[in-house]
């Protein structure tokens, strides 16, 4: 599992960061942080949750 | 415009004293293929949408718009005393990215997940102070004018950094911008203008002496001018307010039923999916010809996009209607969808947490001191809530 985020659509809502703690995080403006491009197994679920509450579509999980 | 293959044509959501959130219509509504029309009190026709995956599509289709200047936006009544607000410079909720997108560049960093965390004991204290005032008064209290609606208030005072002696009367005036009942359109649009004027000489006493708080920092960014700020700071105040006491009310009297949830976060998850006080707040208009559902959308038509509907749709949620916060099923749309999600949810969701908390910590033998049957539930307005919550200990 691979994720990428676009920080120029993310309106800062903040569900990633509530959701995956451990992989999203925001920056000083707010805006969406990555903090590991490729998660481990057991946040699987909780990042496939935070890319769809996403609000603004800014979180891609790729399954390659 | 019916036809056998046209779109089924009902009434307008109607609201009564007995189905104030009128969830059996919604359930009708979605098991309709396509979507529904109906008409607003004026007659306008305007698209009903119910189904939690087509809300979501509504809500982030580019080519259908929040901005109330576009031809055919619906109106669903009363603005609650607010003066004209498409007309206010920083009412950002009513445009569309990139205008939008400027502002809430601005104010994301006021309302992260770490920021709104450190706030919480700020809204602690708050939450305290009224409890303590309530169990000074006797007995009795009235959960809505005593609780619910003076802490979000005074939350909001503290984040724009009104200075303490202010407070009172920052309150007292957010609160007739409520009292749609007990206060007349002339009072509420005299509230109004005298909060406008109030936050204008605050943000030009901050704009000379900076402090360390919401209207300081914005002011340094040197992103917005003094009319758009004060624009922006009446939609904070107005969007956060009522939305927020309606939580705290309705989540105290679900919580009655299971007070062994008080002060458990995920209880806070399922109550603003539960309640959805919003419901109705989130209106659209397609800019194009657009197609939802498998429904064709002209341009120029306005789209109400029901939350209420949307968060219990049994497609997502099982047993809807159940407070379950137990359910893994997180997607609800209280807090809207698509850029303009709520841009404080995070505050509110500290708010509604700490305030139950609190509430059945403190006062463990709180109790309705009415019947469940004779609560006055909001039913004449946009948001759904409480009017009064008489409780005693």
């Amino acid at each position: 599992m691979r994720v990428t985020v676009d920080s120029e659509r993310c309106v800062g809502a903040g569900q990633c960061v509530l959701n995956a703690p451990s992989v999203f995080d925001q920056d000083d403006d707010g805006v969406v942080v990555l903090l590991h491009e490729e998660p481990a197994a057991q946040d699987a679920d909780a990042v496939h949750e935070a890319g769809d509450l996403c609000p603004s579509g800014s979180i891609t999980v790729h399954e390659d | 415009m019916t036809t056998s293959t046209g779109p089924t044509v009902v009434d307008f959501p109607l609201r009564t004293p007995e189905e104030p959130l009128p969830l059996s219509q919604y359930a009708g509504h979605r098991r309709q293929s396509g979507l529904v029309q109906s008409h607003l009190p004026n007659g306008v026709p305007i698209w009903l949408v119910t189904r939690h995956e087509d809300v979501r599509a509504v809500l982030t289709h580019p080519k259908i718009s929040a901005n109330p200047d576009n031809e055919g936006f619906p109106n669903v009544g009363e603005t609650m005393g607010v003066p004209k607000q498409d007309q206010i410079p920083g009412w950002f909720v009513g445009l569309d990215s990139p205008e939008h997108d400027r502002f809430r560049k601005v104010l994301i960093p006021e309302f992260t997940v770490r920021r709104v965390r450190e706030l919480r004991p700020a809204v602690e204290r708050i939450v305290d102070e009224r409890i303590d005032a309530m169990l000074a008064g006797g007995n009795t209290a009235d959960l809505v004018n005593d609780f619910a609606l003076p802490v979000p208030s005074l939350v909001i005072s503290s984040l724009l950094g009104v200075p303490p002696a202010d407070r009172d009367f920052f309150e007292s005036r957010t609160r007739t911008l409520v009292a749609i009942r007990s206060s007349t359109d002339e009072q509420r649009a005299t509230a109004t203008r005298q909060l406008l004027r109030y936050i204008n000489r605050l943000i030009t006493i901050k704009d000379k002496w900076r402090g360390d708080d919401l209207i300081s920092r914005l002011l340094s960014t040197g992103q917005l001018s003094h009319e758009e700020l004060s624009g922006v700071l009446l939609l904070l105040l107005i969007a956060g307010h009522e939305t927020t006491a309606n939580n705290i009310g309705l989540g105290v009297v679900t919580l009655l039923s299971h007070p062994q949830w008080a002060g458990d976060e995920r209880a806070v998850e399922e109550l603003l999916r539960l309640h959805s006080v919003a419901d109705m707040v989130a209106l659209r208009v397609a800019v194009d010809d657009v197609e939802i559902a498998g429904q064709v959308i002209r341009k120029g038509e306005g789209i109400v996009p029901l939350l209420a509907a949307a968060n219990h749709d049994t497609e997502v949620f099982g047993c809807p209607h159940a407070f379950d916060p137990e359910r893994s099923e997180r997607r609800h749309v209280a807090f809207g969808y698509g850029v303009h999600q709520c841009l404080g949810q995070n505050l509110v969701r500290v708010e509604m947490d700490v305030a139950y908390r609190k509430l059945f910590e403190r006062i463990p033998t709180l109790e309705l001191a009415v019947p469940l049957e004779e609560l006055a539930f909001k039913y004449d307005g946009i948001l759904f809530g409480l009017h009064e919550l008489p409780v005693r200990w």
